[in-house]
C-alpha cells in the first residue's frame, strides 16, 4: 500500500482518496480456493471506522474463509487486506478476532480467566509478568460481557451463550480498534445476545470498528448500521437502508430464500 | 538386597526409568490436547529404520550414528504424515498409521536381510529395550553419589537421557504460553500473530527428541506409554493444564519406580521365580493407574466432549 503511494507520488499521478487508505478495514481482490472451485472469489470489500458491518449470505458462501484469508488464517490465492491503511500483519495489535465458538475444544483444561488473559499475549510475551495492570484488565473484559462471577470457572462448564461471551471477554482484553467476529449471535440464548449487543454498541460508540459474520437476517437492521451481501462473490455492499433488500437478497440467496430454510428473514424483510 | 547393590544394579535403571517416562509425559499432554498422542506411538516405531540404517551405513553399533538415524528417520516420518495428511487429505491419525507402520516394517525387514547377527541389535530389544541392564558397576554404595571416578561409570544412557529431559522441560517453560494458545485455539494464536506451523512443528520436534532420547535408554515400549498414558490419566485428575502437566510428571515417575520393582519383585511374591520385563511393567501400571483414574477420577467426561 505504501509502496503504490510512493510509485503514484513518484509519478506525479494524483491518488484517488482510495477508501482502503483510510478505511478501518478493506479487503481487495480476496480470492480463496479449497478445491477446483473458489469459495471466495474477487470480493473487495470497505469497512469505513467507527461502523458496524454485518456480513451476510448462505451457508457456504464464503463468509468466514473470507475473515481468515483476511487475517491470513488461511492462504489467499489472490487479494490483500489492510487495516488503518496498512497490511493486517503490521497492525495485529489494532485487531482483535472472534472465532466461531465451535472452532475449539472446550474441555480443554483452563479457566474463563485465563482464556481472557490470551487476549494480553502480545503484552506479555513469552515470559512477561501477569501483573496485577494486567489482570485488572482481563477481569474488566470478563466484567463487561457480565461473567464475572465465572472468572475462577472450568471453561467446559459454561453454557454455549456463556462461552461466547467468553470469546468476546479475550477480544476485548486486546483493547484493538478493530473487532472481526465469526458468527458471534450463533446458538446463543437471548440474554447473551442481548449482552453480545450491546458490548458492540459500546464499542461502536467509543469509535472502535466492528465486522461481524452473522447469519440472522431479522437483526441485520437493527443491529447493524452496513451490510456486506456475500455468496462466493460479493453480490452488495454499503449502508443497510440501501444495500439490504429484496432484490439484494435475492441475489445472494438465490432459490434458497423461497427455500423455507431462512423463514423468519423472509418476514423481516 | 543391600545399600551397594542397590545404588549399583537399582537406582540407575530407575533413575533412568523416571527420567524416560517424565520426558516423554511433558510434551504428552500437549500431544493429547492437540489429539496427536499417536504421534509418540509414529516416532517411536520409525527410530527403528533409521536404527538399523544407521548401522548398515557405519557397520558399527556407535550411539551417535544411531541417534542421528533414529532422528532423520523420526522427522522424516512426521514430514511424511503432514505431505499424506495434506495432499491425501486424509485424518492425521490415519496418515501416522500408514506412516509408522510402513517404516516400521521396512526397518524390520533391512533388520532381517543385514547381518546384525553379530550384535547385540534385534526387534525385541527396539521394543522392550533393556533397562535393567543399565548398571553401575563402579558403584560401591550410596558414597559413590559424591565420587567423580565412580560417577563416570554411571552409564551413558542416564546422561543422555537427563540432557533431553532439562532441554524438553526448558522448553516448554518458555514456549508455554504460546504453546497453550495455539493448541487451545490455533485461529486465533495465528490472528495474534503467533508462528502456529513452527509451533506444533516443533512441539512434534521436541517429542521426536523425547522419543529417540527414551528409545535409546529403554525401547520403544515405554515411551509409547509415557506420552499417552500420564497426561491422559492427569487430564482426568483436574481441570487446570498447569497441574495436569505436574499430575503428568509425578503420575510418569511413580508409574517408572512402581514398574520397576514390581518387574523385579512382583513375580516372587506371586511365587514366580523370575523377574518380568521392567519396561512392560512400566508401561502396565501407567495403564493400570490410567484405569484406576477413569473409575475413580473426578473429571471422567471424556476429552472430546462439545458442548
Amino acid at each position: 500500500m505504501a509502496a503504490e503511494l510512493q510509485l503514484a507520488a513518484a509519478e506525479g499521478r494524483r491518488v484517488a482518496p482510495g477508501d482502503a487508505e483510510t478505511a478501518a478495514f478493506a479487503v481487495r481482490g480476496m480470492t480463496v480456493s479449497y478445491g477446483p472451485k473458489p469459495a471466495v472469489f474477487s470480493v473487495d470489500m470497505t469497512v469505513p471506522e467507527g461502523s458496524m458491518t454485518a456480513v451476510i449470505g448462505p451457508n457456504g458462501a464464503g463468509k468466514s474463509t473470507l475473515l481468515k484469508a483476511a487475517l491470513g488464517l488461511q492462504t489467499p490465492l489472490a487479494g490483500r487486506a489492510t487495516a488503518f491503511g496498512q497490511p493486517v500483519t503490521d497492525v495485529r495489535d489494532r485487531i482483535a478476532y472472534v472465532p466461531q465458538r465451535a472452532s475449539v475444544d472446550w474441555g480443554f483444561p483452563t479457566r474463563v480467566i485465563d482464556v481472557v488473559a490470551m487476549g494480553l499475549y502480545r503484552e506479555m510475551g513469552l515470559l512477561g509478568r501477569f501483573g496485577a495492570r494486567l489482570k485488572a484488565r482481563a477481569a474488566d473484559a470478563i466484567a463487561r460481557v457480565g461473567m464475572a462471577e465465572f472468572a475462577d470457572r472450568q471453561i467446559g462448564q459454561l453454557s454455549g451463550g456463556q462461552q461466547q461471551r467468553v470469546f468476546l471477554a479475550r477480544a476485548l482484553a486486546q483493547d484493538a480498534d478493530l473487532y472481526l467476529l465469526d458468527e458471534p449471535f450463533a446458538g446463543v440464548d437471548a440474554a447473551t445476545e442481548k449482552a453480545i449487543i450491546a458490548v458492540l454498541k459500546e464499542l461502536k460508540a467509543r469509535g472502535k470498528t466492528v465486522v461481524a459474520v452473522h447469519h440472522d437476517l431479522s437483526t441485520v437492521t437493527e443491529y447493524f448500521d452496513r451490510v456486506v451481501l456475500l455468496n462466493v462473490r460479493k453480490i452488495a455492499e454499503g449502508a443497510v437502508g440501501e444495500a439490504f433488500t429484496a432484490d439484494t437478497l435475492r441475489a445472494a440467496y438465490g432459490g434458497r430464500l423461497a427455500a423455507a430454510d431462512l423463514p423468519g428473514a423472509v418476514h423481516a424483510i | 538386597m543391600n545399600g551397594a547393590e542397590f545404588v549399583s544394579l537399582s537406582l540407575p535403571p530407575i533413575v533412568i526409568g523416571v527420567l524416560v517416562a517424565v520426558t516423554c509425559a511433558l510434551p504428552g499432554n500437549f500431544l493429547l490436547l492437540r489429539r496427536q498422542a499417536l504421534i509418540g506411538d509414529a516416532i517411536s516405531h520409525v527410530v527403528l529404520p533409521g536404527i538399523v540404517v544407521g548401522f548398515l551405513l557405519t557397520g558399527a553399533v556407535a550411539t551417535w550414528p544411531m541417534l542421528l538415524g533414529a532422528s532423520v528417520a523420526a522427522i522424516a516420518a512426521v514430514v511424511l504424515i503432514e505431505a499424506i495428511r495434506r495432499l491425501g487429505q486424509i485424518e492425521a491419525g490415519a496418515a501416522m498409521g500408514v506412516v509408522f507402520t510402513t517404516l516400521f516394517a521396512g526397518g524390520v525387514l533391512l533388520l532381517e536381510q543385514s547381518d546384525t547377527s553379530s550384535v547385540h541389535l534385534d526387534v525385541e530389544h527396539a521394543l522392550y529395550g533393556n533397562l535393567e541392564s543399565l548398571i553401575w558397576l563402579e558403584a560401591t554404595g550410596w558414597s559413590s553419589l559424591a565420587d567423580p571416578a565412580a560417577l563416570a561409570g554411571l552409564p551413558p544412557e542416564l546422561f543422555r537421557i537427563a540432557g533431553a529431559a532439562g532441554l524438553v522441560a526448558l522448553l516448554l517453560a518458555v514456549f508455554w504460553r504460546p504453546l497453550k494458545i495455539a493448541t487451545f485455539d490455533e485461529n486465533y494464536a495465528a490472528a495474534l500473530g503467533l508462528p502456529v506451523t513452527a509451533i506444533s512443528l516443533g512441539l512434534v520436534i521436541v517429542s521426536a527428541i523425547a522419543a529417540v532420547a527414551a528409545f535409546d535408554a529403554v525401547g520403544s515400549i515405554i515411551v509409547i506409554a509415557m506420552f499417552i498414558c500420564p497426561p491422559a490419566t492427569a487430564r482426568l485428575l483436574t481441570d487446570r493444564l498447569g497441574a495436569q502437566v505436574a499430575w503428568s510428571v509425578a503420575l510418569a515417575a511413580i508409574a517408572a519406580v512402581a514398574g520397576f520393582v514390581l518387574a523385579g519383585y512382583g513375580p516372587l511374591w506371586l511365587g514366580g521365580s523370575d523377574a518380568v520385563s521392567a519396561a512392560g511393567m512400566i508401561a502396565t501400571v501407567s495403564g493400570v493407574l490410567l484405569g484406576l483414574a477413569a473409575l475413580v477420577g473426578p473429571h471422567r467426561r471424556p476429552l472430546a466432549a462439545q458442548p
